[in-house]
């Protein structure tokens, strides 16, 4: 399913208007981040048609859900989404089944591509069927939730931060459902978050909303490495990489992780993992210094041969935030403008980044 | 038992008059309460304090006027007799009509306040699972609001069966057509007839008693207007 997503909307409610113009990828997942009040859950309330943006023109997969020039606005039911609400709104009069059997028995059985107990199994929550709603935990509702909207069969997803609602441990108990959810079926998801751990682990693409504009589109890695935008400044500014496990290194616990189209590796230390499995990384700005040449007797074990993009003082009178380039993997680092200036950094410079930590995400 | 059949067709003319306007209330304050509790009309204030009315006139002032409407000189009155039906006035559809109007705001509100109680995002998850909002008001709202409608019909019957004076000015009082419990009482004790005053009057108390009971008494801490 490889349908491109096309939303022009705007929307003025009191004081606050949302003027976005996306064009999103219609496969993997989509995160639309930004702070409260940006706009994101009125994107994607206008995506639903749960809202009727005044001016607006939706095309998802070749098919127009609102043009508002001319007068075209398909309903909220009649779109092939599936949408999961910040809490799991559950119908409380109903059983889990009846909850999960109410969007699947209203889809023609030659359209539907997801199962009932193929649903059950993957959010993991066939032991809860007979229970009433109202009795299950804040996570259990939500993968109930998550499956009840599958059970559509939608060819679109959409998530209202879906784990805002849940404290962090039930938050691990569902991101790596979610994972296997992005992983084995191929439903596009465009995910509404404010939280970078969530955007990190899950996103392909990402939207950088703020004030009800776009800052910023793009795949997840190159967005969060940009200079430019608001992320970089953030204490936490990370890079977000793809990876392929290796070999392992039994008497130091060490695993290989390959940087993809390229002859770069990271070790970290780690229990061993299939060889050859996909997972992604983190690496934060503070965790990687910078040295003019490579530094064997140092004892950061991750050294790689980077080049300089671009520097830039994100209005700090003491840091500067660098821009790297890692055989075509962006990275950014966060060192002391004395540095700099000791160094003499500046563009186009071959240097070396010594990566301090390495985050294994979803593991 | 200093009943007689007088006492019994009154009792069993209230029952028969207290359930056909409950079911008609039913039917036509949902639609009434649905819009109260939705809608962002202009009107809705109008609607809703017209729907309220009975809460606050004497009954005599809406018997009055129905008698007015429904009699052969008034417009309604006028249209049914131009449509063969004769007029309502001193019948028992009169005081079907009657009962309807005097009763809406006991069934109407707690309606509207259990379809309030339900907010938006029920009907919205349903429009997400491809639930028309047809299919929507019958498969969730309906469920939804069960409390409501039980609470709706209780208060709708119970003052139905309690209602006198709209009952007296559109119905008169013809023996088994149109005169209720109430108005029985008050011919007995026009009567000096105290005893069956006593019996009719006591089981009204009685009957109150228990029906307020139920519906208090089986929501523990929760408003009996409200929904859940």
């Amino acid at each position: 399913m490889n349908a491109q997503i096309h939303a022009r909307l705007k929307v003025a409610r009191g004081d606050f208007t949302l003027d976005v113009d996306l064009d999103l990828p219609g496969q993997g997942v989509t995160a639309l981040f930004g702070a409260s009040g940006s706009g994101k859950t009125t994107c994607l309330r206008c995506l639903a048609g749960l809202e009727r943006a005044a001016d607006a023109r939706i095309e998802v997969a070749g098919t127009v859900w609102q043009d508002s020039a001319r007068g075209i606005f398909v309903p909220p039911h009649q779109r092939p989404i599936g949408y999961v609400f910040q809490e799991a709104s559950l119908f409380s009069h109903l059983t889990v089944r009846d909850n999960l059997a109410f969007g699947y028995k209203r889809i023609d059985p030659a359209l539907r591509r997801i199962h009932f107990e193929q649903a059950c199994e993957l959010l993991g929550i066939g032991h809860l069927l007979q229970r009433k709603a109202t009795t299950l935990s804040g996570g259990e509702r939500q993968r109930v939730g998550i499956a009840r909207a599958l059970l559509t069969s939608p060819s679109l997803l959409l998530m209202d931060e879906p784990l805002a609602a849940l404290d962090a441990p039930r938050k691990r108990e569902i991101l790596p459902y979610l994972e296997r959810l992005r992983d084995e079926l191929r439903i596009p998801l465009i995910y509404v978050s404010h939280a970078q751990e969530e955007v990190a682990r899950l996103a392909d693409h990402l939207v950088l909303l703020e004030q009800g504009t776009v800052l910023a589109s793009g795949p997840l890695n190159q967005t969060l490495a940009r200079l430019d935008l608001p992320l970089a400044r953030d204490e936490d500014a990370a890079v977000v990489l793809e990876g392929r496990t290796g070999a392992y290194d039994e008497v130091y616990q060490l695993l290989d992780v390959h940087l993809p189209d390229s002859a770069l590796k990271l070790r970290i230390p780690h229990a061993p993992l299939a060889h050859g499995s996909a997972l992604r990384i983190r690496i934060q700005a503070r965790d990687i210094s910078l040295s003019l040449a490579e530094d064997p007797r140092s004892s950061i074990i991750n050294r790689l041969p980077v080049t300089l993009r671009a520097l830039s003082d994100q209005g700090s009178p003491a840091q500067m935030l660098v821009s790297l380039d890692a055989d075509g993997h962006p990275l950014l680092a966060r060192v002391t403008r004395y540095s700099c200036d000791q160094l003499g950094l500046q563009p186009g410079q071959k240097l070396w980044a010594q990566i301090k930590g390495v985050a294994l995400l979803g593991q | 038992m200093p009943l007689d059949a007088s006492d019994f067709g009154a009792i069993w003319l209230t029952l028969k008059l207290a359930s056909l306007t409950t079911l008609l209330l039913l039917l036509l304050g949902t639609p009434v309460a649905w819009w109260l509790a939705r809608t962002r009309s202009w009107w809705r204030g109008p609607v809703g304090a017209l729907v309220a009315l009975p809460l606050v006139l004497p009954p005599t002032v809406i018997g009055f006027y129905l008698l007015l409407a429904l009699g052969p000189h008034g417009f309604i009155g006028k249209t049914t007799e131009a449509l063969g039906l004769g007029t309502v006035v001193f019948s028992f559809s009169g005081l079907v009509i009657g009962s309807v109007i005097y009763s809406m705001p006991f069934v109407v509100q707690p309606l509207q306040n259990a379809f309030a109680a339900i907010g938006d995002r029920p009907l919205e998850v349903a429009a997400t699972l491809r639930a028309s909002p047809r299919d929507t008001f019958f498969s969730v709202v309906l469920p939804l609001a069960r409390p409501g409608f039980v609470t709706a019909s209780i208060l709708g019957f119970a003052h139905t069966v309690g209602e006198f004076g709209v009952v007296l000015m559109i119905g008169g009082n013809i023996p088994d057509k149109t005169r209720v419990v109430s108005v029985q009482i008050f011919d007995h004790v026009e009567a000096m007839e105290y005893a069956q005053a006593h019996w009719l009057a006591g089981a009204m108390l009685v009957f109150s008693f228990l029906v307020l009971l139920a519906l208090y008494g089986s929501r523990r801490g929760k408003s009996a207007w409200g929904a859940t």
